[in-house]
């Protein structure tokens, strides 16, 4: 039964006014700018911008704005503006071998063509408070160093090097005729096809997949992942407009790349050999794309003939349960009045208890 | 949408790749420049909507692996519009982002590129500036990555050292 109760108009209103008191903070404070959330939280964008599904960094600052850097909310925020947007197509798959590469480390090879190119990295910090920061005058204005030359022109994939000894399963585009799997389209079907979990991972909850590609590092699922090759930097976007017949490059993106290898000791079908997992993202999300290989590698189980036994390896368990922006949807529904709800099993509570009293009393009898 | 010069050429046709060229470098282009590019054009062509300029998105693809099947990585917007020049010639601009003003700008270069008599002091002034501004902003990028590159240096030991 559905009752519509009526009231607290009022109330939401001024809920609303005191929402936006308390976002402003101290209005003696500055208030943010987008162009300064844009440019110093960088990462935060990044990730609204993933997992909101939305490459977008004036709107992603927005919503982190909107939502006081609750980046579930600011997610949320994104999701709901891309509705009212109209989709134009479909893209040319973006190529990351012609990536204009500004990071890119293999834990695999030390010494491969091209390099190891540490760009812009926490990794390497030792995790302490600086103060310097917090000092009333700000950072300032630090500079990079520059080299005499740019990062090799030429940087193959570690995949690639792997893959001229055969020791590494190939990833090869079998048919590019074949219709790809849409979530924004059409409901998630199982069993799901790599494509289909590839976009769900993408845009999927960092916490949520980071603690599954923890899960399977601890033994539940493990397959013993090398990280081959991270990689961070910008490609172009082909788009073929249909009143153009050919395609242009309608901008560029910045994305974060995990190809990690993993152990498979062969099966009926299949020589021993390295398979693998794959992460991406847009932006400068690399724990990201690194929990994200590892749980599409966990969940090619199915397709590797592995036993499946483990979360991570589970699909419908990982793909039901990635999206935050629904995960948060139905856990925060529950602050939804439920009154009529509640009421009912009040009663029956009561004439359980009822009953319980009675059987007690006839059997003391 | 009406036909363009370029519109039947084949892959490969110098025509479709200049095209080609010159519309990515101005998608790519930021707006402050195309205003500059704008500002000095000596005389500024008038122009009539075939599509105004209209805020939307595109499905952006990658490869799992990054060279096998495809998959939908998330969704970019984009800024698409259409315009006639008096002189005839249509042009057209996509570019990412949500500014109007760009892909006006941007579609309006491209309709005046399409001028074979205005196309080499267009080459000049604003098409080879642009995409050698932008091939500056990628090349500083890179030396500075390039600086992060580690160079490896082991230590011999031993007798034959």
């Amino acid at each position: 039964m559905y009752v519509a109760v009526k009231g607290g108009e009022e109330a939401i209103l001024n809920s609303h006014k005191l929402i936006a008191e308390e976002r402003r903070g101290d209005p003696a404070v500055p208030e943010l700018t987008l162009t300064q959330i844009k440019e110093q939280m960088q990462i935060a964008v990044d990730r609204v911008m993933t997992e909101g599904s939305l490459y977008d960094r004036d709107l992603a600052a927005l919503a982190i704005k909107q939502a006081q850097g609750d980046l579930v909310e600011a997610i949320f925020l994104l999701r709901a503006y891309r509705t009212t947007l109209t989709r134009f197509g479909e893209t040319l798959p973006i190529d990351t071998a012609k990536m204009a590469v500004r990071r890119r480390i293999s834990a695999a090879y030390k010494d491969l063509p091209g390099g190891q190119v540490l760009g812009p990295s926490y990794d390497y910090t030792h995790r302490l408070l600086d103060f310097a920061l917090a000092a009333e005058e700000g950072a300032g204005e630090p500079q990079a160093e520059e080299a005499a030359e740019t990062v090799a022109e030429a940087m193959p994939r570690v995949t690639e090097i792997l893959n001229h000894e055969g020791l590494i399963e190939e990833e090869i585009a079998l048919n590019d005729e074949e219709p790809v799997a849409d979530l924004t389209r059409e409901p998630m079907e199982f069993p799901a096809d790599r494509d289909m979990r590839l976009q769900n991972l993408a845009r999927g909850d960092e916490g949520f997949l980071l603690a599954l590609g923890y899960s399977t590092q601890r033994g539940f699922g493990g397959n013993h992942p090398f990280a081959g090759e991270i990689r961070l930097g910008e490609v172009a976007v082909e788009f073929a407009p249909e009143e153009l017949g050919f395609a242009i490059e309608i901008g560029e993106i910045t994305v974060s790349e995990c190809q990690m290898i993993n152990q498979f000791a062969g099966s009926a079908e299949r020589p021993p050999q390295f398979t693998r997992g794959y992460g991406l993202a847009f932006g400068h999300c690399e724990r990201k794309t690194m929990a994200m290989a590892l749980v599409d590698r966990a969940l090619r189980a199915r397709e590797l003939d592995e036993v499946i036994e483990y979360p991570a390896q589970d699909e419908e368990f990982v793909l039901y349960h990635s999206d935050n922006v629904e995960a948060s949807g139905f856990v925060q529904h529950l602050k939804l009045p439920h009154y009529v709800d509640f009421q009912s099993e009040l009663q029956l509570i009561r004439s359980l208890r009822r009953r319980h009293t009675e059987e007690t009393l006839e059997a003391a009898e | 949408m009406e036909a363009t010069a370029t519109q039947a050429a084949g892959p490969g046709d110098p025509a479709q790749a200049a095209r080609r060229r010159w519309m990515s470098v101005l998608a790519k282009a930021q707006l402050t420049e195309l205003e500059g590019a704008w500002e000095q054009l000596p005389e500024k062509p008038d122009y009539a909507w075939l599509r105004a300029p209209e805020v939307g998105m595109v499905m952006v693809r990658a490869r799992s692996g990054g060279t096998g099947g495809q998959f939908n990585l998330g969704q970019m917007t984009v800024t698409r519009c259409a315009l006639r020049l008096g002189s005839g010639a249509a042009g057209l601009g996509y570019v990412q982002g949500r500014s109007k003003r760009h892909a006006e700008l941007a579609a309006v270069f491209d309709a005046l590129m399409q001028d074979e008599e205005r196309r080499p002091d267009l080459e000049d002034g604003v098409i080879g500036p642009l995409e050698e501004a932008q091939g500056q902003r990628r090349g500083t990028r890179s030396r500075k990555a390039n600086a992060t590159k580690v160079n490896f240096f082991t230590l011999v030991r031993g007798e034959n050292a």
